[in-house]
Order: C-alpha cells, then structure tokens, then sequence
C-alpha cells in the first residue's frame, strides 16, 4: 500500500515526463496506425489515461474496485473508438502496454534500493498487465457485438416476400437455410399470406447453394403450413445439379409444382389465377 | 494414389457445417470438378457432417484431394466418438430414421458418391468415410 501511493505520487508529479516518453514510444512503435489515428487525438487520449490512473492508484492496486471505476469506464471507450477506426487487439493492447517502458524508468529514478525497486516494478507490471488484458477483453467484446448485430441484421435482410402481382407472392431465398432462419421465412411468408389473401406462393432457391435433406423437409414444411392457409406454392429455381442431387438423395418432391425458373413459375401462377400478361399491340417507337 | 493435399477440420456446432460445406466446394473446384460433381459431394458433405453433430454428438472431418492415374477425388472420413449405430443396415434403409429427419441423409449420401464406408460400434463411434471421382 505504501508503495502504491509512492507510485501514485510519482505518476503524479512526472505526469508530463511520463506523457512525452509515452506518447514518443507510442508514435516510434511499428503498432501505432497513423492511417487510423491523429497524433493529437493519441496525445489526448495517453494524457486522459494518465491523469486516471494517477487518481485510481491512490484507492490501491484492485482493479475491479469503485476506486477504478473511471479508468476501467476510459478503457471501455477507448476500446469501442478503436474497434470502430479498425485497430486490432494488439494493436489496442499496446496502448496500455507501451506504457510499461516510461513507468519503469520513473520508478527506477525515484527508487534507490534495488529489493524495493524490484517489488515495485513487479507491481507496476502486474498492474499493467491487468488493464492491458482488460482492454484487450473489451475489444473483442465490441467486435463480438458488431458480429451480432450484423447476424441479426442478415436474419432480418434476407428473406423479403414481395408481391409480383394480385394473388401471388413470391419469396426469393439466398444462402444457407439452416433452423433459425427457415422459422423467420415461415412466419414472414405465412404473415404475408394472411395480408393479402394470396392464392399462389412462388418459393425461389436459385440463390441457395446446396439443398440438402433438411433444406428439402424445411421447404416441405412450409408449402405444407401455406398450404392449410389456403394458399398453393410453386418452388422456382431448380438448376439441373440440384434436380439431380435430389433425385440421388431420394427426396420426393412430387407433391409440389416446381419450375426452372421463377419466370416459369411466374407464368404457370397467372394461368392458375385467372391472369394473363399480354405484350402490348402499340408499335414500338422507330428507331 | 497420391494425396495431394490431407487436413481435418471439427465439427462442433452448425456453423461448422456450413463450413465443411465451403471447404468441400472449395476442394471439389480444386480438383476441377463439374458443377454436378462439385454439388453432389458438397450435399452428402452436409447431411453427413449434420449427422456427425446431432447423432454423434460433435466430431471431426478429414478432407483429402487425392489422385490416382488420371483420377482426381475428393475424399472426407467424418469421425465422431458418439453412440455408434447398432443396426447399420436399418440405418442405411430409406427412411429410417431415430430424430424427426427424412431419414434420408445417410442412405441419399450413399447414393451420391463412388466410394462409402461406413463403421460403428455402440457406445464407442462412428465413421463415415465417402470419396467422388470425376
């Protein structure tokens, strides 16, 4: 505790000292992106950091203790700044971590007695490498948050229903069809059909890579559910390898209309609707 | 025969399978195989990688491109230390099945590439090994 407050009071009273080293060691290290951060927005940061950190030591060497509440709060925003300019964990760590090099020479100028200078320079590690793992952890939180919203924002994005034309929507599917996101595309498409009292569903995969068996008793399932809602669906977007691996995998498919393409698809739906398109009798315009 | 290229990668959760999938793809285009080709191993990839999670209870999977003359394959040994099947040849039936699957998934595989092994023991595990050759 006596040398806590010793290192407190150092850190105080050589605060600028300690900031020059600091921040020239920061800029000379090969970590440091310039291309991502001003020198003037690191001097600020180094110099809040510090002013922090002289204030925490005085409450003692615990972390996780109140006393540390505004460094650890510092690091948390420092954290989600740099994860947001694009900086890797490292390159964040060595933020706290550079700083090792210029608290040690101030402790080795004010400290005389080698076995008290050893305490004390174990202690300033320790201390260290706590808020530089600290940091560290909060980067990688960030950038799990960023990946998780990214994930619920894709769920979201990509299973639109659009109407194509009275009575007939169609629901174009891209990517992987695993459970969760085969729920979010039943309840959107049901939802749609109770909307607007579709007759016809076109189900289009030409955007998903591979149907497997749980692809194929997913779609199963929901041509099963549209159906008991009153509506009748076409699945569009069979290529020739998927018609084959179908086939090989023994998956029956017999019981729903399925076309080459949604432009097939879209055509047998205005049949069964009472529809037709017609090209127009107008001249085209001259060229 | 020679192995041009030999890697084993695990399978722990669901986005693992999505990635056996990609490599498989990946590897298949490696070797140059036709579109066809390249889907049907990538889909037995799948439903046997999806039985290594949910039946086996994790596992591994060993890819290897391998060569043999003017042959090019693709080979995948999925490896799990899982219940093990007692009856493998109800297993293989169509339409068996012990989850609330199509039962379709081993037997469909079988049936989509050259070469299929397969061997269980009960409460010790099982392996599925599958190769394509164009």
């Amino acid at each position: 505790m006596v040398n806590q407050n010793k290192l407190a009071e150092s850190v105080r009273t050589q605060q600028e000292v300690i900031l020059k080293d600091w921040v020239a060691f920061q800029l000379a290290a090969t970590s440091l992106r310039r291309d991502l951060m001003k020198e003037s927005e690191l001097r600020d940061q180094s110099r809040e950091f510090l002013s922090l950190f002289a204030q925490a030591l005085h409450g003692g060497s615990d972390i996780g203790d109140p006393s540390w509440k505004p460094v650890r709060d510092f690091l948390a925003q420092t954290a989600r700044s740099r994860v947001a300019q694009g900086f890797t964990p490292s390159e964040t760590a060595m933020f706290i971590f550079s700083l090792k090099q210029s608290l040690f020479d101030v402790i080795r100028t004010t400290v005389k007695d080698p076995k008290e200078l050893v305490t004390d320079m174990w202690a300033a590690t320790v201390l260290l490498d706590k808020l530089g793992l600290q940091i560290m952890e909060l980067h990688q939180q960030n950038r799990e948050e960023v990946i998780h919203r990214q994930q619920e924002e894709l769920l979201e994005l990509s299973t639109p229903v659009v109407q194509l034309f009275d009575n007939i929507l169609a629901l174009p599917l891209i990517g992987t069809l695993d459970s969760a996101r085969t729920q979010i595309v039943m309840e959107n498409l049901l939802q749609r059909i109770v909307e607007t009292g579709a007759m016809i569903a076109i189900i289009d995969i030409t955007g998903v890579p591979t149907v497997d068996t749980l692809v194929a008793q997913h779609l199963l399932k929901t041509v099963a559910a549209a159906r008991l809602m009153g509506a009748d669906c076409i699945i569009s977007g069979i290529r020739p390898q998927i018609a084959q691996t179908i086939v090989h995998l023994g998956v029956d498919l017999s019981e729903v209309t399925t076309k080459a393409t949604l432009a097939d698809a879209f055509t047998i739906a205005l049949q069964r609707t009472g529809a037709s398109i017609m090209k127009s009798a107008v001249a085209r315009p001259k060229e | 025969m020679v192995t041009l290229r030999d890697e084993t990668f695990p399978i722990r959760s669901s986005d693992d399978i999505v990635k056996v999938r990609q490599i498989t793809r990946e590897w298949a285009l490696m070797q140059a195989f036709s579109l066809v080709d390249q889907t049907k191993i990538v889909t037995a990839a799948s439903e046997l990688a999806r039985n290594t999670l949910e039946h086996g209870r994790g596992g591994e999977v060993r890819v290897q491109a391998l060569q043999a003359g003017a042959r090019r394959g693709v080979r995948l040994t999925f490896v799990d230390q899982g219940p093990g099947i007692p009856d493998l040849d109800k297993a293989l039936r169509d339409g068996f099945t012990t989850g609330n699957g199509m039962g379709l998934g081993l037997s469909g595989s079988r049936r989509l590439v050259n070469d299929f092994d397969i061997h269980s023991e009960v409460d010790k595990g099982t392996t599925v090994m599958i190769a394509r050759w164009k």
